[in-house]
């Protein structure tokens, strides 16, 4: 994964670079305008939220069933992602709903899901930071069933209620927009390899700086 | 499979004859959840009328509360004299622990419910009992519900610093699908003319839940149990 | 030559777009907090409100809006970014020093 440090950033920093370009030239929704641009980084950092939860799912059941060290690592790369794309998230959603809506934030069912899941993950670091040794693999169990939650919360919350866009708005953009937007998701796609990349290098420096200390005493 | 309620049976027991000498969780609680009811009376009561759908809130409420407290309660106790880690040791299924664990907890909470049901249902003008399967149905498959992840929590978060403080932080976020299905079930049958099909609906997504969490929590709790 | 003038176009328009951002940005700051919030419709329950269907103190410039939500995304992005890089030098720093002293350890 190092080796590939050096090529994502750049390609981070390329598309992250061209990507205002795309959506200062995208052309203006009818009924938002303006405002409606916000939508670019906002969903595509949904995408990575969940993307962050998954992984986090994921890498939390191998760390339980299969004793595996790296998998760890991974799962609190993914919690961590899914923290800080969620907070971009929850930032950027209200002042667009401010304009479009009219209030910064409505009990919807969209709005409701992002907000548990985030909560969640952020429960987890929580658990990660406070809960002593010992505490990934008490973390890894709450990772697994807040990725197995995600489908309930979904659920309920849908039965509750429903305002916010639908995700049907997405082929229905005008083809100025949709360029733009699926290239700000692959950017976004980018950039999480990326600081997956980074972080869970962290971690595993942080393991073996571990195991060096200890040979160290011994 | 013998062995296996066998082990579920000891561990229910033992807690069960311990709570029944000091009755010590059982009153706490139990005075905790008429407490909440009351603070939440001030909040949700205008000129002397409940809020409408207010009893509903107020009962699911109740219960997460003092079901935290209860699950706290009752493995600080196991804590305290090391005996958690004594059965951890015994040569039996984990999985028996757990749901031994889990029945303890489910009984203790149903205590409290047949009290403070009734009590909500008294003071917030509440027509609960007009179906009352349909009560018991939500009341049981969702007190399952926040108890079978609140026990894996709480079991795991038994070794854990600051434990007390994580295990709400840890469980509401997980349970918040049982608290909407059981406080939208219920409010549905305080409704004037009820929509039996959506308490049904609420009804079934519970028990989903239960079966899902249940089978996840008895398949980790092994490992996350294991040092 | 024809994509370089092309390019320039699209970068002047970009730099222009950016320009109108900037000063949308800079001036209606003020009306954005002084309309009172009102509830929101009861229309709100079932869909959008359309903006331009809004009485008109209710319209805020979505300029404003628009420049806190990327200037949070990218502040986050480039925190975190650090921050985890950051450590990362750090950890890796003190690998190196541990290893040497583990190294000179062994030689005596």
């Amino acid at each position: 994964m190092t080796k590939a440090f050096l090529p994502l950033t750049i390609l981070a920093a390329a598309m992250f670079g061209y990507a205002p370009i795309m959506i200062a030239n995208a052309p203006f929704e009818s009924t938002m305008g303006l405002v409606q641009k916000i939508f670019y980084f906002h969903a595509p950092s949904w995408f990575v939220m969940f993307a962050g939860a998954f992984i986090c799912g994921i890498a939390s059941f191998m760390f339980l069933f299969r004793g595996s060290r790296a998998a760890d690592q991974y799962a609190v790369a993914g919690a961590e992602i899914a923290t800080i794309f969620g907070l971009i998230g929850m930032v950027t959603g209200p002042l667009w709903g401010r304009k479009a809506w009219g209030v910064w934030w409505q009990w919807d069912a969209r709005l409701t899901l992002a907000m548990i899941v985030w909560l969640t993950f952020i429960a987890y670091l929580l658990l990660r930071r406070y809960g002593g040794p010992g505490s990934n693999k008490l973390a890894a169990g709450v990772g697994l069933f807040g990725a197995a939650n995600i489908p309930f919360v979904y659920l309920s919350v849908n039965w509750w209620r429903t305002i916010h866009p639908k995700t049907s708005v997405v082929p229905t953009l005008g083809p100025g927009m949709r360029g733009t937007f699926w290239f700000c998701v692959a950017a976004f796609m980018v950039l999480m390899t990326l600081v997956l990349a980074v972080r869970v290098r962290l971690e595993r420096g942080k393991a073996q700086l571990d195991e060096l200390y200890l040979s160290l005493e011994d | 499979m013998v062995r296996f309620f066998e082990t579920v049976w000891l561990v229910t027991r033992k807690d069960f004859v311990i709570e029944v000498r000091s009755r010590e969780i059982l009153y706490t609680t139990l005075f905790f959840a008429v407490s909440c009811v009351l603070v939440f009376a001030f909040g949700f009561v205008r000129d002397g009328r409940p809020v409408e759908d207010a009893a509903a809130g107020i009962l699911w409420i109740a219960i997460a509360f003092s079901g935290t407290l209860a699950l706290g309660r009752a493995f600080e106790r196991e804590r305290q004299s090391e005996t958690l880690r004594a059965l951890l040791m015994a040569p039996v299924d984990r999985a028996a622990l757990y749901v031994g664990k889990l029945t303890g907890v489910l009984l203790l909470l149903g205590a409290v419910e047949v009290l403070v049901v009734p009590m909500v249902a008294l003071m917030f003008q509440a027509p609960l009992f007009r179906h009352p399967l349909l009560l018991a149905g939500l009341l049981v498959a969702g007190t399952i519900g926040f108890a079978a992840v609140g026990t894996l929590f709480a079991a795991m978060l038994g070794r854990a610093r600051s434990r007390d403080v994580l295990l709400p932080v840890l469980l509401y976020p997980i349970t918040i699908p049982v608290i909407i299905a059981g406080v939208r079930g219920t409010a549905v049958l305080l409704q004037t003319d009820v929509d039996v099909p959506m308490a049904r609906a609420w009804l079934a997504m519970l028990g989903f839940f239960d079966v899902v969490f249940i089978t996840l929590a008895l398949w980790t709790f092994e490992p996350v149990m294991t040092e | 030559m024809v994509r370089q003038r092309e390019v320039r176009r699209r970068v002047g328009r970009f730099v222009r777009t950016l320009f109108l951002v900037l000063v949308l940005g800079l001036v209606p700051t003020g009306s954005a907090e002084g309309g009172i919030p009102q509830p929101p419709a009861p229309a709100a329950q079932e869909g959008f409100v359309p903006v331009d269907q809004l009485p008109p103190d209710e319209q805020l410039p979505a300029a404003p809006l628009l420049i806190a939500a990327y200037a949070v995304a990218w502040l986050a992005v480039f925190g975190y970014l650090w921050s985890v890089w950051q450590r990362l030098s750090r950890v890796e720093r003190e690998i190196a020093e541990v290893s040497r002293r583990i190294e000179a350890g062994a030689r005596r």
